[in-house]
């Protein structure tokens, strides 16, 4: 996969679909392309992360820790997202992500992240568009949960 | 040292002087014949008075006139030859050109005599001085300036060498000189003579006056400049304070300062000279007026003949540049005086120590002794506060005992007194009844091993560092050959003469049976085993794979590295390790390598074809013309900078993402940027030839599995392939040396041992590759055990300046080692291992406590935590600098108080 091909799947990625097409490039051109083998993982709940990482190609599960051992919560496929929080705000990792089948991504480190935003102001903006859209998306939830409570 | 100069260089060199002084006193009798023969050359040779009453006189007569004893008695040997005017004139004229090379010949002897001496005298004196240095006693250095110590060493005490050679000699041959000058002048006319006489002693009594206050400032001078010279190695040492506080200007401010007040020294040492110069030349002057007026008086009135007149004033053209060479002479000595005294104020502290107890043993170094015993000790830096009050205190040299206490308990303290690193005020240490501060260094450096805070390392290979420890003497003389033989005897003979021990570093100084080997061979095992101990195996094998080994030095460990490579081969053909490296293939074009490195195939060697030199290299070029692949590279050229100015147009040019990504520079892209707009799309036929030659060099660096452009297609492959071959085909000779190819058959010298063994590179973009590989690697070292020569190769690592190119754990785990190699019979470990997590701590104690229990050695273990006293055998509870508590653990416990206070705190 080459780097046009790279940018147009970002393209699908809701944070970035409004970003545009040259930032785009450069993001991808200065991330890395990091490929995982099934059952390896890519990130395990609980430790530190830097890093956020774009699903290219193949599927991951999604695995979170429990008393009674790891349960599968969710699988997370072409064009999902992961570890933005951890780029965001300093926090643990609040999954295990698992490729289930061979898992190629594209790993967006923070520093990278910053950068980007810091140069380019636009791209904030656009990234502050959509995750105010999932909180929006989150609060409906919640109220639809409280009033069927 | 004597405090006299003059004493200290008669002392140590008194028979050169002698030999010199005679040859000196030899020289006068032709230097005299220099002298007297001119007259006799104008007197008789050109105005012919001797040939008056007959035209011949007779030469060269040869007798002995012994009227002095037997009135009229005169034994004539020879009655010489009949010479007339003229024959006299050419024989009389060789006669004194014989006299001047003569002369001249004696001048050089002596010189080059006296050169030698004071060279010799220098390198002595120097020798001592840094002898003195390493008898400091330690608290000394806390008050020196290290470049200060350097200066005086180097700079200070080398004007002394110069004098040093004419410490006797001149004076001697000036005054010779001057001597027979006066005696020359008086002997033609005495009042003359005492003419001379009268102005010289005026000269002699007002020059070293005038010149006094020169001195004075020389001497300033040297003083600032040493504090200069200290002052800047401040600068260096604490440069990271100076920028974290902002503190440049502050410390401009006293540098400007200082130069100001030796540029005002300077200046009037300037002016107090050229005032001393200025009545030197008037003084000197005053001389031949006299002669002329005088001379010249007696010759019209005929009381003195021309030639003599002309004879004194040669003689006295001759005499005051010796009267002046002997003021400098004085002046001199007086300057270097004043700088020997200077210098060697420095070099005598108190408390130095005795050179016997730096003596070098005969054979391996005795033991230590079974018992050390502390009474009533106690250590104070200042006279007011007791570090250590009183300690009184029984440590067997068998037994493993941890010393426990708050910040300012002395703990700490003891430690050091025990590795003799501080002189307690009063009290005593006696090992088995002897003074513990009279055993002699070796004894302490190959029984005792202290370890403290932090570790100095020097500059040398990791190797070096360690086994530091184990070179007390010179165990095994080098071998040499018949012909460096000579020179080194030679060598150390010279050595002797300047008083330096004829000891030779090229020896092989490192004691293996300390270390518990019995050669060079059987060390690497032992070595090994205390780099586990104190965890730090880990890191010098990354080191040694890091390491490049001459196959023509090492050709077995060579063929054993071939060997892992194929190993490994084999192992990567398992599915699990599938796609992780892509091999070296002298038919494949390999993604995970640069274009430049897939055209060269190989590790360059020298500058020639390494980094961006390769781009630029004329014959790199012709290979591209000859394979047509530099149009390619025109158009990938293209490629690349139109994608780069799409992706960097708009960033600021300070961000940092251009260096690590971009191309092409910040400067350069508004350029490119440029062209790409006149060329309006058109392919690169449209592009100037300047420009093209630019492009060209862009795709050099391109890797396609990294940048991922799709630039190289099969069919660019299959070019690059044809320029690969092509390149390695035409290579002329005298490039074959700048290049060695990948050849999986052959060990790379020039490759690292990793790159050896891996032969490919690790692919792009698969997670956890190189941790995979780093363990498959280690995998197969291991099985054809090979671990311990890659930890080999680490040991050849050179740490730096300092040791700052090892992490500081590293630097204190290659200390704690250095102290362990050498199975000290008592280790003083003084919360040596603090800046370690407390996990590693733990586990380095225990990894020392087994050893140690094992062999029945001694370890005195400052804790830098008290529960890290729990598996001693005895523990010692230090409060305010006594002693508060000792027992066993279980004994402290019972008894309660501090101890359990210290191990709740914990």
């Amino acid at each position: 996969m080459n780097l046009n091909e790279e940018v147009e799947l970002l393209k699908g990625v809701p944070i970035f679909s409004k970003v545009e097409q040259a930032r785009l490039k450069l993001l991808a051109f200065t991330s890395e392309r990091v490929n995982f083998g099934i059952g390896q993982e890519v990130c395990h709940q609980g430790d530190p992360g830097d890093t956020m990482y774009v699903i290219l190609g193949g599927t991951a599960d999604v695995l979170i820790d429990t008393p009674t051992g790891q349960i599968a919560v969710a699988e997370m496929k072409r064009n999902s997202f992961f570890g933005e929080i951890a780029i965001l705000c300093d926090v643990p990792r609040t999954a295990t992500i698992k490729a289930k089948e061979p898992l190629s991504t594209l790993k967006i480190t923070k520093d990278m992240f910053y950068r980007l935003v810091a140069e380019f102001p636009e791209m904030a903006i656009e990234i502050m568009r959509e995750l105010a859209h999932r909180l929006e998306d989150t609060n409906q939830k919640l109220r639809a949960a409280t009033k069927a409570a | 040292m004597e405090r006299s100069l003059f004493s200290y260089i008669w002392r140590h060199s008194r028979p050169e002087q002698v030999v010199i002084l005679g040859l000196v006193v030899l020289a006068q009798v032709f230097y005299f014949m220099s002298l007297t023969v001119p007259k006799d050359v104008i007197n008789n040779g050109i105005q012919g008075n001797a040939f008056k009453n007959s035209p011949t006189i007779p030469f060269l007569v040869w007798e002995l006139d012994l009227s002095l004893f037997l009135p009229g008695t005169v034994i004539r040997f020879f009655d010489g030859f009949q010479v007339n005017q003229l024959q006299y004139l050419v024989v009389m004229s060789f006669v004194f050109l014989g006299a001047v090379i003569i002369n001249g010949q004696f001048k050089r002897s002596i010189n080059t005599q006296k050169g030698r001496m004071g060279e010799r005298m220098l390198r002595r004196l120097r020798y001592e001085l840094y002898d003195r240095i390493l008898r400091f006693p330690p608290a000394h250095f806390r008050k020196v300036k290290q470049a200060e110590l350097a200066t005086m060493i180097k700079d200070e005490v080398e004007p002394l060498g110069g004098f040093i050679g004419d410490a006797f000699v001149a004076p001697m041959f000036l005054g010779g000189q001057a001597l027979t000058a006066i005696i020359f002048i008086m002997l033609q006319n005495w009042m003359l003579g005492i003419i001379v006489i009268v102005l010289l002693g005026v000269q002699m009594a007002i020059i070293p006056r005038l010149r006094k206050p020169v001195l004075v400032l020389g001497r300033q001078r040297q003083l600032s400049a040493r504090q200069l010279a200290g002052r800047i190695a401040e600068t260096a040492d604490g440069v990271h304070e100076i920028h974290i506080h902002g503190a440049a200007n502050y410390e401009r401010a006293d540098i400007s300062e200082r130069l100001g007040k030796i540029f005002k020294i300077r200046f009037d040492l300037y002016q107090k000279k050229f005032i001393a110069k200025f009545w030197n030349n008037i003084l000197s002057q005053a001389t031949p007026f006299a002669i002329y007026l005088v001379g010249g008086y007696f010759a019209i009135t005929g009381q003195m003949d021309v030639g003599a007149v002309v004879g004194v004033l040669l003689a006295y053209k001759d005499l005051p540049s010796p009267i002046k060479e002997l003021i400098d002479w004085d002046q001199q000595r007086q300057d270097v005086q004043i700088k020997y005294e200077q210098v060697i104020d420095q070099f005598q502290p108190e408390g130095m120590m005795p050179p016997e107890l730096q003596a070098i043993p005969d054979g391996p170094p005795p033991p230590l002794g079974k018992e050390l015993a502390l009474a009533g000790v106690v250590v104070s830096e200042d006279g007011r506060v007791k570090q250590l009050d009183s300690v009184s205190l029984t440590l067997p040299t068998t037994t493993r005992v941890a010393v426990i206490g708050g910040s300012g308990s002395g703990k700490d303290v003891l430690g050091q007194v025990l590795a003799r690193q501080m002189m307690p005020a009063s009290g005593s240490i006696r090992i088995d009844g002897k003074d513990f501060f009279q055993l002699p260094e070796y004894v302490l450096g190959a029984r005792v091993a202290y370890v403290g805070q932090d570790t100095y390392l020097f500059p040398l290979s990791v190797r070096d560092n360690l086994l530091f420890g184990l070179k007390l003497r010179p165990v095994a003389p080098a071998t040499y050959d018949d012909a460096t033989r000579t020179l080194r005897d030679a060598f150390w003979k010279e050595s002797e003469r300047a008083g330096n021990p004829p000891l030779d570093p090229n020896a092989d100084w490192v004691d293996y049976e300390l270390a518990g080997a019995t050669g060079p061979t059987d060390l690497l095992p032992c070595v090994v085993k205390v780099l586990k101990q104190v965890e730090l195996d880990e890191d010098i094998y990354s080191l040694g794979l890091r390491g490049t080994v001459d196959a023509n030095a090492r050709p077995d460990l060579a063929e054993k590295i071939l060997k892992a490579r194929h190993t490994l081969h084999g192992r990567l053909k398992d599915a699990a390790y599938a796609g992780l490296v892509e091999p070296f293939d002298e038919d494949h074009y390999n993604k995970n390598l640069s274009v430049a490195e897939n055209l060269l195939f190989g590790t360059p060697l020298g500058k020639q074809f390494d980094g961006d030199n390769l781009a630029a290299d004329p014959y790199v070029m012709s290979v591209l013309k000859q394979t047509g692949l530099d149009l390619d590279m025109q158009r990938m050229g293209l490629s690349i900078a139109e994608t780069m100015v799409e992706l960097f147009s708009g960033l600021s040019p300070d961000n940092p993402l251009f260096e690590q990504y971009s191309f092409i520079s910040a400067d350069e892209l508004p350029n490119v940027r440029l062209l790409l707009q006149r060329l309006g799309g058109k392919g690169i036929e449209a592009v100037p030839d300047a420009d093209r030659m630019r492009l060209m060099t862009l795709p050099f660096r391109y890797i396609e599995a990294r940048h991922r452009l799709g630039l190289i297609d099969a069919e660019m492959e299959g070019r690059i392939l044809a320029a690969r071959r092509a390149f390695a085909d035409g290579l002329p000779a005298n490039l074959r040396d700048a290049v060695e190819f990948y050849n999986f058959e052959r060990y790379n010298s020039a490759a690292t041992l990793q790159d050896n063994i891996l032969f490919g590179r690790l692919v792009y973009g698969q997670a956890q590759a190189a941790q995979r590989i780093g363990g498959l690697i280690a995998e197969v070292l291991d099985e054809l055990h090979l671990r311990d020569s890659v930890i080999e190769v680490g040991l050849d690592y050179n740490v730096g300046v300092g040791g700052k190119r090892l992490p500081a754990s590293q630097r204190q785990k290659l200390g704690i080692a250095r102290a362990l190699i050498k199975r000290p019979q008592l280790l003083v470990v003084n919360e040596a291992v603090a800046m370690f997590d407390g996990r590693t701590q733990d586990r380095i104690r225990d990894n020392i406590l087994v050893t140690a229990t094992e062999d029945g050695r001694g370890v005195v273990w400052i804790a830098n935590r008290p529960n890290q006293a729990e598996p001693f055998e005895q523990i010692v509870v230090m409060q305010g600098g006594r002693v508060a508590a000792q027992g066993t653990p279980s004994d402290l416990a019972a008894k309660g108080g501090l101890y359990t206070e210290l191990m709740a705190s914990a």
